[in-house]
């Protein structure tokens, strides 16, 4: 078993994993982003308005729209920061905790216990 | 044999993008995993990671459409407000499954979650066409990222079969029709 590692680790000091794990934590942050905007439009008269960036589509428009803009400046702020360093797997964990919250936070019998 | 234009955009965002990307998802795990599942995996050749690049970017890109397409296509006809004193509710979907107790849940929990969680596809499956672009057979050296990008496939997959699920029940309760219609076929009476 210690031959992938022995294998692993030049390649991976060639190309460091920042690109990376920016990308997918971003993802993550996005994701959650997507079920925060939804609750407080949801839930806060003056954001509901605020979200109504296309009429026929209402609020969704503004949700998602917002939710979209988050993910990319978490994605380009984050890539800047990581673009040559080599980054610990716990911002992984992190941005599959963050997507498993962002699934759990639409389901709508969820999201109405806030 | 005939088709409004509605019915027609309603199946074109569902069975054109929606129910392709979760055919390819299901291809694209099985290639993920078969070829960079493991360091020790088979040989990867210039042409596969070739493929499988223009692969998920193909994916992304259905998946972009099929959530911009039922944002701003068909859900405006979905949650159309119908004016006062209207009987006939069969335009209007939304209302239409408010009116009965028993369709009610379809759009409390099926239309809110689905409009939702539908946005989690584009941005998992986005990442990880950028991501396998990026790295290619040097996946297979990064076993965590490997492990979160596959984690994300996987959750954009279980997403769009929400989404597909729910809008083909909603279709089924209330579907979205209306507007000029498109003969196809033109039959002969009997």
């Amino acid at each position: 078993m210690s031959a992938p590692a022995s294998v692993a680790t030049p390649q991976a000091r060639l190309n460091p994993n920042g690109p990376g794990a920016a990308a997918v934590l971003a993802a993550g942050i996005g994701s959650l982003a997507v079920a925060v905007f939804a609750i407080l439009a949801d839930k806060v008269a003056a954001i509901k308005t605020l979200m109504n960036f296309y009429t026929p589509t209402g609020p969704l428009s503004g949700v998602t729209t917002c939710a979209i803009l988050a993910w990319l400046a978490a994605w380009f702020i984050l890539h800047r920061r990581w673009r040559t360093r080599q980054i610990s797997s716990r911002s992984n964990t992190v941005a599959l905790i963050l997507l498993f919250l962002g699934l759990l936070l639409t389901f709508p019998p969820i999201a109405d216990l806030f | 044999m005939e088709i409004t234009v509605r019915g027609l955009w309603t199946m074109i965002h569902g069975m054109g993008f929606g129910a392709l990307y979760l055919m390819a998802c299901s291809g694209a795990l099985v290639e993920l995993y078969r070829r960079y599942g493991s360091p020790l995996g088979p040989e990867i050749k210039e042409a596969d990671e070739r493929f499988m690049r223009i692969y998920l970017t193909s994916m992304a890109v259905l998946a972009w459409l099929a959530v911009l397409s039922g944002a701003y296509i068909i859900y405006p006809w979905y949650r159309a407000v119908p004016p006062p004193g209207t009987a006939d509710l069969a335009a209007f979907p939304q209302r239409l499954l408010m009116s009965s107790p028993s369709t009610y849940s379809w759009h409390s929990i099926g239309m809110e979650w689905k409009e939702h969680v539908a946005w989690l596809v584009p941005i998992s499956i986005t990442m990880a066409a950028v991501v396998f672009s990026q790295y290619r057979r040097s996946l297979r050296v990064h076993p965590e990222l490997r492990s979160a990008v596959f984690a994300f496939v996987w959750v954009s997959l279980l997403a769009a079969a929400i989404a597909g699920f729910f809008g083909a029940m909603l279709n089924k309760n209330a579907p979205v029709n209306g507007g000029p219609t498109i003969s196809i076929v033109e039959g002969e009476q009997k």
